[in-house]
C-alpha cells in the first residue's frame, strides 16, 4: 500500500471528509513524527509502536568495489519498535 | 512525544479541532495496522512498514533450563526513507 492508497482508503471510510483534507492529515501526521525525530525526540504511539533515534558511531568502512578504506562519519538513524498490541494483532492473539 | 502531543500538533498544523484531529490520527494509524495485519506493507513518507516472519526455533526456559519450542511469529519491519534519514542528519 502506498501513501496514495492509504489516502483513498481513509477517504472511503470517512465520507464526511474532503479528499484534500485526508491528504493533508496523512501528510501532517508523518511530517510531525519526522519533525519530532529531527529534534531528537522519541515518538511513542501506544499500541502502535515507538519511533526513536539511534546513533551510529563513526567507523572505518571499505569501498566494496576498490577495497580502499574510507572514513564513515557518525550518523543518526530512525528506529521503530513495534507496540505490543500491534505485535499481538499480527500474531492473531486477542488484543 | 506521545499520541496526545502528536494529535495536538496535527490539530495546530491543519486547523482541525482537537476532537477531529484525534480521530484523524487514530484513523491513519489503524489503517496502517489493518494493512499490516493483512500482511501488506505500507509505504509512507516516513519509511516503509512491512511484515517480517520469524521462524519457529528452540529456546530454553532460562529459569528451569528446560528446552521449549518458540512458535513462528510475525513482526513489523520498518525501513526509514532517505528523506527522513537526511532530515535527522540535517543534510
Amino acid at each position: 500500500m502506498t501513501k496514495s492508497e492509504l489516502i483513498l482508503r481513509l477517504a472511503e471510510r470517512n465520507p464526511h471528509l474532503y479528499q484534500r483534507d485526508v491528504e493533508r492529515i496523512v501528510a501532517t501526521v508523518f511530517d510531525e513524527i519526522s519533525a519530532a525525530l529531527a529534534r531528537g525526540q522519541r515518538v511513542e504511539l501506544r499500541g502502535f509502536g515507538a519511533f526513536s533515534v539511534k546513533r551510529r558511531d563513526a567507523r572505518q568502512g571499505r569501498n566494496p568495489r576498490t577495497g580502499e578504506t574510507v572514513a564513515v562519519t557518525s550518523k543518526r538513524i530512525p528506529f521503530f519498535k513495534t507496540g505490543k498490541q500491534l505485535r499481538d494483532r499480527l500474531n492473531e492473539k486477542a488484543s | 512525544m506521545n499520541q496526545t502531543e502528536l494529535i495536538a500538533s496535527v490539530a495546530k498544523k491543519t486547523g482541525f479541532s482537537a476532537k477531529d484531529a484525534k480521530s484523524a490520527v487514530q484513523a491513519v494509524l489503524s489503517a496502517v495496522e489493518d494493512s499490516l495485519t493483512k500482511g501488506k506493507g505500507v509505504r509512507t513518507t516516513l519509511g516503509t512498514f512491512g511484515v517480517g516472519k520469524r521462524g519457529a526455533r528452540k529456546g530454553r526456559n532460562p529459569k528451569t533450563g528446560e528446552p521449549i519450542t518458540i512458535k513462528a511469529s510475525k513482526t513489523v519491519r520498518f525501513k526509514a526513507s532517505k528523506t527522513i534519514k537526511d532530515k535527522i542528519n540535517k543534510r
